[in-house]
């Protein structure tokens, strides 16, 4: 196939993808622009595969089964709790292709004793250097989502110019590439610098900071890729590893200004993880004597002549798998004539949109789930509010304490409710670290328990009005 | 020089297009969005399709193979993932 007519299919495909990703923007649509996009993918591959430069087959062959087969079981037995690792993880593996095949090019071109720019192999540099980070990054971040790793933010004294050390080492080994590209092993250092700094820069980000870094990470891969693409001059990497490389850091963007802190303050804060933040208010001075714990017979007697209640749910919500129960207490309410929304806060859980997934799960109709600007108004009129397993997002802090962790977040006002129920397993505080004044509220009202318990009890309350 | 100019024009362009599709994506399908568009990043399969199949050397084919497994699996994997997410947001 001729390289014009290789060109025109991967021009085809990037259109895919482009209308694949416009799919996305809305529920109706978006199961269609998937497809489309992997359409996209298909002619991208095929088309590649007529490539002249393709001798044989097998290896290839083997490659595609083998990584076809490992994708598809674990895309298929993974549960929907566990979908940010496996993003995580799969992106790690595309970061991790791009510095294998930036390396395979440039040992490939010292084989063959072709002569190379210095945009091939400071291309090859930056390929191998980001696809690694981000190979390494990934696999810390799925570790911290699995538990694997802890979810505290991993601290340790000079880390931050250990890093810049390591940065440094790092570019400094590619220029030593550039400038003599024929030093293969040189390459291997690289990415062995650039596997270490992968690992240290994201281990001292807090489990809950995960999404922000997961959408870095998925920048870099797509940012990796359209650098292969300048190593390959191929349009097609360069086109789409942009498409990915401007949707990660544009997610990113939106991540940070959700909760009011800066890229640098998340990567670079160690904000997070159980001990108290400096400063802030002992746990008992907030809480004593203020907090009062309740039971589902009185939440029930709350919820009989309530008119509207809204839902906030939070990452207990998915630890504690209570999305379907959440719904079934919907629809009892509904029944009964109560209007129920849900009130789904930018950065709640551990993806952003995360809520909302495991909220399509249990069947939830979409347009029940209200962004922050939309529910926020609402509050003032509702009878109850009831949160699951959220914490800071629902931390008033955030509006009065310009020196809290938190400080300037915007927050979901459920404090505005008549009442507000919190179903939270303990008084321990949530990923900020600091104690949290809503549960010492007048009309705050604590459920300890585990979500799904507490939810199930609650419902067994509710029939029995 | 000229091929250079051209990528980093295309490059630009494309920084341009995912901008403005991107900024349309509701919060409620922000998940499927980091999952579509992690399948996306998987194109690097079309490099490692390149490395794998051209047979240079040993090392150049081991690399590619093992380029070719790591990006499959972010293919299949990040577009499955992402079909079982959205397929929840489908009217029943």
């Amino acid at each position: 196939m001729s390289n014009a007519l290789i060109n025109l299919a991967y021009l085809l495909a990037s259109v895919l993808f482009i209308l694949g990703l416009k799919g996305l923007a809305h529920p109706r649509t978006a199961v269609r622009g998937n497809l489309i996009s992997a359409l996209g993918m298909l002619i991208a591959v095929v088309v590649t595969l007529l490539d002249k430069s393709i001798v044989d087959f097998t290896v290839i062959l083997a490659g595609l089964v083998v990584g076809g087969a490992i994708g598809a079981i674990a895309a298929v037995r993974v549960p929907m709790t566990a979908m940010p690792e496996m993003v995580a993880l799969f992106n790690g593996f595309g970061g991790g292709a791009s510095t294998l095949v930036a390396g395979a090019a440039l040992f490939e071109a010292i084989y063959m004793s072709t002569a190379v720019t210095t945009d091939f192999t400071v291309a090859t540099v930056f390929s191998g250097l980001v696809g690694s980070v981000t190979f390494w990054g990934s696999l810390v971040a799925f570790g911290k989502l699995q538990g694997i790793l802890s979810g505290n933010p991993i601290l340790f004294p000079g880390q931050h110019a250990l890093n810049a050390v390591l940065l440094i080492a790092a570019l400094g080994v590619g220029g030593y590439i550039v400038a003599d590209p024929s030093q293969t092993m040189a390459y291997w250092v690289l990415v062995a610098i650039a596997a270490v700094l992968g690992v240290l820069i994201t281990i001292p980000i807090g489990g809950a900071d995960m999404p922000v870094v997961i959408s870095l990470l998925n920048s870099y891969s797509g940012i990796a890729a359209a650098s292969t693409g300048f190593v390959l001059s191929n349009n097609m990497l360069i086109i789409a590893g942009s498409l990915v490389g401007a949707s990660g850091l544009i997610l990113t963007n939106i991540m940070c200004k959700a909760m009011n802190r800066s890229l640098a303050n998340v990567l670079f804060g160690g904000v997070g993880g159980e001990a108290a933040a400096a400063g802030a208010p002992s746990a008992d001075s907030v809480y004593a004597g203020k907090v009062k714990a309740t039971s589902a017979e009185e939440v029930a007697m709350l919820l009989e002549n309530a008119r509207r209640v809204i839902i906030v749910p939070g990452y207990g919500l998915a630890v504690s798998q209570a999305q379907h129960q959440v719904k079934q207490l919907a629809e009892l309410l509904e029944s009964r004539g109560t209007e129920v929304l849900y009130g789904i806060h930018p950065v709640a859980g551990r993806m952003p949109g995360h809520m909302n997934v495991l909220l399509a799960e249990a069947e939830v109709p979409y347009e029940k789930l209200l962004d922050m600007d939309q529910v926020n108004p609402l509050f003032k009129e509702t009878d109850v509010a009831i949160v699951i397993g959220a914490n800071d997002v629902v931390n008033p802090v955030a509006r009065t304490d310009p020196n809290s962790p938190i400080a300037g977040m915007p927050i979901l006002d459920v404090d505005q409710a008549r009442t507000v129920v919190i179903i939270k397993r303990s008084l321990s505080p949530g990923f900020a670290g600091i104690p949290n004044p809503l549960f010492a509220a007048d009309n705050a009202l604590m459920y300890f328990s585990d979500g799904k318990k507490a939810l199930n009890e609650l419902i067994a309350a509710v029939k029995e009005l | 020089m000229e091929g250079l100019v051209i990528s980093v024009t295309i490059f630009v362009l494309a920084i341009f297009v995912g901008f403005e599709v991107i900024t349309k994506v509701p919060p409620t399908l922000h998940t499927p969005l980091m999952s579509g568009s992690n399948a996306i990043s998987g194109i690097t399969l079309v490099g490692a399709l390149l490395s794998a199949g051209a047979q240079h050397t040993t090392l150049t084919t081991a690399l590619g193979f093992t380029a070719v497994v790591f990006a499959t699996i972010n293919v299949v994997g990040g577009y499955m993932v992402t079909h079982r997410m959205l397929e929840m947001f489908r009217k029943k």
